[in-house]
């Protein structure tokens, strides 16, 4: 019983796609597969954040009738989203084309990362530096210094003890 | 050297700022740029409310027209329909997509609040919708004579954003006369 039930479930998969309560039958695994991901793919032009999978929306509904309408039609992935570009706009792809227009958005963070390495770099590099040789005189002075410490804490140790 | 190094965050952050201001400042997110302007208006052969006529994208052309997306489930629609009328009245065309509704319902509301529209095509579907870019009622398309989309508004069509429009509207008129 249990492997009927399982081999069922394999079977309601392969041959729709999840979505819309299994609304749209493909011949093979393949093709749901791809419905499904063009759908996570393209962004419903009504709502601000959701895709043509997750939507309620009635626009999202009729584009993914649209999809698969041009999926049966035998269109590759490309025409298709090209096909809703070209009356939705860019909005629709989730995944932006480069272009002049949208290379600060690419190579953004490339930009960014690059400067802050070589900020960093460049900080470490100045405190780095090493500082410049004690001159004659101030090396005397240290010298002082620190014999005047040693004694100090040598007379604090007798009056200890 | 370091001294100046030190302003690098503060100019970051003023960047930023700017940035962040002006995305503020957008006027409305959810309008997106319409890819059809000065493409041609997409072909139809539909029928239209009043009395079920087919016409065609030759029947568009001819005069500048506001092509005006609406239906009867759309409250923002309602608001704009007096000042459809008004347009009407000043001679503007206005051309109705009556869109994902229902004929008998639409007739009834044309009955009801007046008819600015030359005619009313039925699009019961959205499949002229669809080609149409809409994802939302009302829209508004400006077309030329020649039936090429020059510009389109989305939201409601009032009297400030008439001003806006209404220059380009009355160059393509002149144009044509």
């Amino acid at each position: 019983m249990k492997i009927v039930l399982l081999m069922l479930s394999f079977w309601s998969v392969s041959a729709w796609a999840v979505i819309d309560g299994h609304k749209y039958p493909f011949d093979d695994v393949e093709n749901a597969a791809r419905f499904e991901q063009l759908s996570e793919d393209l962004r419903c032009p009504k709502c601000q954040n959701q895709n043509l999978a997750d939507s309620n929306s009635p626009v999202a509904a009729d584009l993914r009738d649209k999809v698969y309408e041009l999926m049966q039609e035998g269109q590759s992935d490309t025409e298709i989203v090209d096909y809703l570009v070209a009356r939705y706009g860019d909005f629709v792809r989730y995944k932006p084309p480069f272009r002049f227009d949208t290379f600060l958005l690419w190579a953004g963070p490339a930009i960014l990362f690059v400067f802050g390495l070589l900020l960093i770099v460049g900080l470490r590099r100045q405190q780095k530096q090493p500082t410049a040789e004690l001159t004659a005189d101030e090396q005397a002075q240290l010298a002082a210094i620190k014999a005047k410490l040693k004694t100090e804490t040598e007379l604090q140790k007798d009056t200890r003890a | 050297m370091n001294r100046i190094l030190l302003f690098i965050p503060l100019v970051i952050f003023a960047l930023m700022g700017i940035t962040f201001w002006v995305g503020l400042g957008i006027e409305d997110k959810t309008s997106l740029p319409s890819p059809l302007i000065d493409h041609p208006f997409p072909a139809f052969e539909l029928g239209i409310v009043e009395d079920g006529r087919t016409l065609t994208t030759a029947d568009l052309q001819g005069k500048p027209a506001l092509v005006n997306v609406w239906a009867t489930w759309c409250p923002t629609c309602k608001a704009e329909h007096s000042f459809l009328n008004e347009l009407a009245a000043e001679g503007v065309r206005i051309v109705g997509i009556n869109y994902k509704d229902d004929v008998t319902k639409a007739r009834d509301w044309l009955a009801a609040y007046g008819n600015p529209y030359e005619y009313n095509l039925s699009d019961p579907d959205g499949k002229l919708g669809l080609e149409l870019g809409v994802y939302g009622a009302p829209e508004t398309f400006l077309v030329d004579a020649n039936g090429i989309i020059r510009a389109k508004h989305i939201g409601d069509l009032n009297a400030e954003v008439w001003q806006k429009l209404k220059p380009q509207f009355d160059a393509m008129s002149g144009v044509e006369q």
